[in-house]
C-alpha cells in the first residue's frame, strides 16, 4: 500500500538526506526506520506526510503518487493518515480536550460526535480523567499519549511516528510501545521512526535502516523476537 | 450542507470569540472604523440636507426680466405672447407704474422719487420657473435675454446656483475622502488580521498539519473582519445618529430665521443598512488581503 520508487531528497542547502530510497510497506505491518541522527528519517517521514516533496522518485499511498498531489489535495491525505511529530506540535494554551478535537472540527464532525470520539482516543491512551488538563502539568510521557490520542482520533489506517520514544523514561517508553502494539493489532499500519535501541530489542518484525540517506540491506538488521 | 453551515458557523464563533477576548482593541478598532465610516457619510447627510434647504426656501426662484426704458406696450405684449407660448411657470408683469407705486411705500425714498422729473423705472416680467433645477432656470434666462426689448435678466437664485458648484465639489471632496477613509479601514483590518494570524502562527501550523484546509484556516479571520467591518458600520450609525439629534433643533431654529420650510433629515434605514453593508465588506476584505499575504508568507 505504501511503495517507494528511487527516492531522493535534496535540501536546497545541497545536503542529499535521501538518496534512492526504494520500499514497500503493506498494510497493516509494523515498520520501523531506524538510524544515526542526521540519517534521513525526518526526512523521510517529512515526505510520507505530504510535507516536503521528493526531488524525484515516487511516493504511492495506496496508488496515488503524493509527492505529485495538488496543494488542495493534500489536507485531505493528511486526514488518512495519524501524524506523530518529533517535537509533537501540541497546543499548549488549550487544554487536552481541545488538542484530540482540533482534526475533528477540521473534518467537519458535529459537536457530539467529536466529543465521543475525542474521548474515546483520550480513553485508549489512558488520559480520559485529564481531559481539562492544562498541557503544562502533563508530564512528557502523558504529552507523547495526547499527541497520540490526538494523532489517532480520525482513526487513520496509517499511523506515522517520529522519534516518539525519544526523551522518554524507560516506563514512559514502554507505555507508548503498548500502545502502538495495541493499534498493530487492530491492523493499523505503523511507520515508527526512531534511533532508540530500546523499540528494537522489544519488537521489531521489519526495519529500514537509513545511513546517510541510504537504505541499507534490512536482512542484517532484522531482530528475529526473542 | 449541514456539514457545511456548522462549519460556517464554527468560524464566526471563532470571530466572535476573537472579538471578546480582546475588548479592549476590539472597542478602540470599533471606534477607528465607526469614525471612518461616520465622517463622509455626516458630510454627505449634511450636503444632503442643504440642498433640500435650498429647495425649501421660498421664492428662491425667480426670473426678473427688466425691459429696455424705451420699450412701449406693445414690446410687453410681445414679451407677454413669448412667454405665453413658452410656459416656464408663473408668471406677472409689473408696469413701471406699479414698481414706482410699490417703491413709493419705502420709507426715505419716496421724497426722492418725488423729485425726480418722471419714472425712473423700466417695465419688468417676474417669471416663477416650474422647473426650478438650477440648470433650468439659467437656461430660461439665457433665452428670455435673447428677446427683444430685454435689457437686463435678473437670476433671484444666483445663490441658489452657488450652492449648488460648491454642493457638488463636496459632494466630489466626500466621495474622496470615503475613498480615503475606506482605504484606511482595510488597512486597519489588514494590520489586525496581521498580528492575530502571527500571534496564532503555531495553531495555524498544527491545523495544517492534522489536515486543515487553506478555507478552514482563512475562514475565521475573514468572519472577524466581517463582523469587525460590520459592527464598525453599525457604530458609525449610532454616532451620526447622535450627532443629527444634538444637531437638529439648533438647526431648526437657524433655518426658521430665514423663513425656511425645513426638516432636517438624519438616518434611515438603507443609509444605516448601507454603512453596516460596506463596513462588513470592506473588513472582510481587508482580512481576506492579510490572510492571503500571510498565510503565503508562512508557507
Ligand atoms: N529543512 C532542512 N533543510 C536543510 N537540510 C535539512 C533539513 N532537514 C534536514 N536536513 C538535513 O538532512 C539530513 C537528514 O536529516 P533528518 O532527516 O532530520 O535526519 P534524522 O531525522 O535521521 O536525524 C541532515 O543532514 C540534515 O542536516
Ligand atoms: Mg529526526
Amino acid at each position: 500500500m505504501i511503495t517507494a520508487r528511487a527516492l531522493f531528497k535534496r535540501y536546497p542547502q545541497g545536503i542529499e538526506a535521501l538518496k534512492d530510497v526504494s520500499f514497500e510497506i503493506g498494510a497493516g505491518e509494523m515498520v520501523f526506520i531506524t538510524g544515526h541522527s542526521g540519517a534521513g528519517k525526518t526526512t523521510l517521514f517529512r515526505l510520507l506526510a505530504a510535507i516536503e516533496r521528493p526531488t524525484s522518485g515516487s511516493l504511492l499511498i495506496n496508488g496515488k503518487n503524493i509527492g505529485a498531489l495538488s496543494a488542495s489535495a493534500i489536507p485531505y491525505l493528511r486526514r488518512k493518515f495519524g501524524l506523530i511529530f518529533q517535537d509533537q506540535k501540541l497546543l499548549f494554551d488549550r487544554n487536552a480536550l481541545d488538542n484530540v478535537l482540533l482534526p475533528l472540527k477540521i473534518a467537519g464532525l458535529s459537536v457530539q460526535e467529536a466529543l465521543r470520539r475525542a474521548r474515546a482516543a483520550l480513553d485508549k491512551v489512558g488520559l480520559l480523567d485529564r481531559e481539562k488538563a492544562s498541557l503544562l502539568t502533563l508530564s512528557g510521557g502523558e504529552q507523547q499519549r495526547l499527541a497520540i490520542a490526538r494523532a489517532v482520533v480520525n482513526r487513520p489506517t496509517i499511523l506515522l511516528a517520529d522519534e516518539p520514544t525519544t526523551n522518554l523514561d524507560q516506563d514512559s517508553a514502554a507505555e507508548i510501545l503498548g500502545i502502538f502494539r495495541a493499534f498493530h493489532q487492530v491492523g493499523v499500519t505503523l511507520i515508527i521512526a526512531t534511533h532508540d535501541p530500546r523499540w528494537i530489542a522489544r519488537l521489531s518484525p521489519r526495519i529500514l535502516r537509513l545511513d546517510r540517506g541510504s537504505l541499507q540491506d534490512s536482512a542484517e538488521c532484522f531482530n528475529p523476537r526473542p | 450542507m449541514k456539514a457545511f453551515l456548522a462549519q460556517h458557523r464554527m468560524a464566526l464563533d471563532d470571530a466572535k470569540q476573537k472579538l471578546l477576548a480582546s475588548p479592549l482593541s476590539a472597542v478602540l478598532s470599533l471606534i477607528m472604523i465607526g469614525t471612518a465610516l461616520a465622517l463622509p457619510v455626516a458630510g454627505l447627510l449634511v450636503l444632503d440636507n442643504l440642498r433640500s434647504l435650498a429647495g425649501g426656501t421660498p421664492q428662491v426662484q425667480q426670473i426678473s426680466l427688466f425691459m429696455t426704458a424705451s420699450a412701449d406696450s406693445e414690446a410687453a405684449g410681445e414679451i407677454e405672447a413669448r412667454l405665453r407660448a413658452a410656459r416656464p411657470g408663473n408668471w406677472r408683469f409689473v408696469s413701471r407704474d406699479e414698481a414706482l407705486e410699490r417703491l413709493k411705500l419705502v420709507e426715505g425714498v419716496s421724497e426722492i422719487l418725488e423729485s425726480l422729473p418722471k419714472n425712473p423705472l423700466p417695465d419688468a416680467f417676474v417669471v416663477e420657473p416650474a422647473d426650478i433645477r438650477p440648470e433650468a432656470v439659467e437656461n430660461l434666462a439665457q433665452v428670455f435675454s435673447s428677446w427683444p426689448n430685454i435689457a437686463h435678466v435678473q437670476l433671484d437664485s444666483d445663490w441658489v446656483r452657488r450652492l449648488d458648484v460648491f454642493l457638488r465639489i463636496g459632494k466630489l471632496a466626500l466621495f474622496m475622502l470615503a475613498g480615503l477613509f475606506g482605504g484606511a479601514l482595510v488597512i486597519i483590518t489588514f494590520n489586525t488580521i496581521r498580528l492575530q494570524i502571527l500571534a496564532q502562527a503555531s495553531e495555524i501550523e498544527v491545523a495544517r498539519l492534522v489536515g486543515a484546509t487553506n478555507a478552514f484556516i482563512r475562514r475565521p479571520f475573514q468572519y472577524f473582519g466581517l463582523l469587525q467591518g460590520f459592527l464598525g458600520g453599525l457604530f458609525a450609525s449610532l454616532l451620526i445618529f447622535s450627532g443629527s439629534w444634538l444637531l437638529s433643533e439648533p438647526l431648526d431654529d437657524l433655518v426658521a430665521l430665514y423663513g425656511a420650510v425645513w426638516n432636517f433629515h438624519g438616518l434611515n434605514f438603507q443609509t444605516i443598512a448601507g454603512m453596516a453593508a460596506i463596513g462588513a465588506f470592506l473588513g472582510w476584505f481587508g482580512a481576506f488581503l492579510s490572510v492571503t499575504v500571510h498565510l503565503k508568507k508562512m508557507g
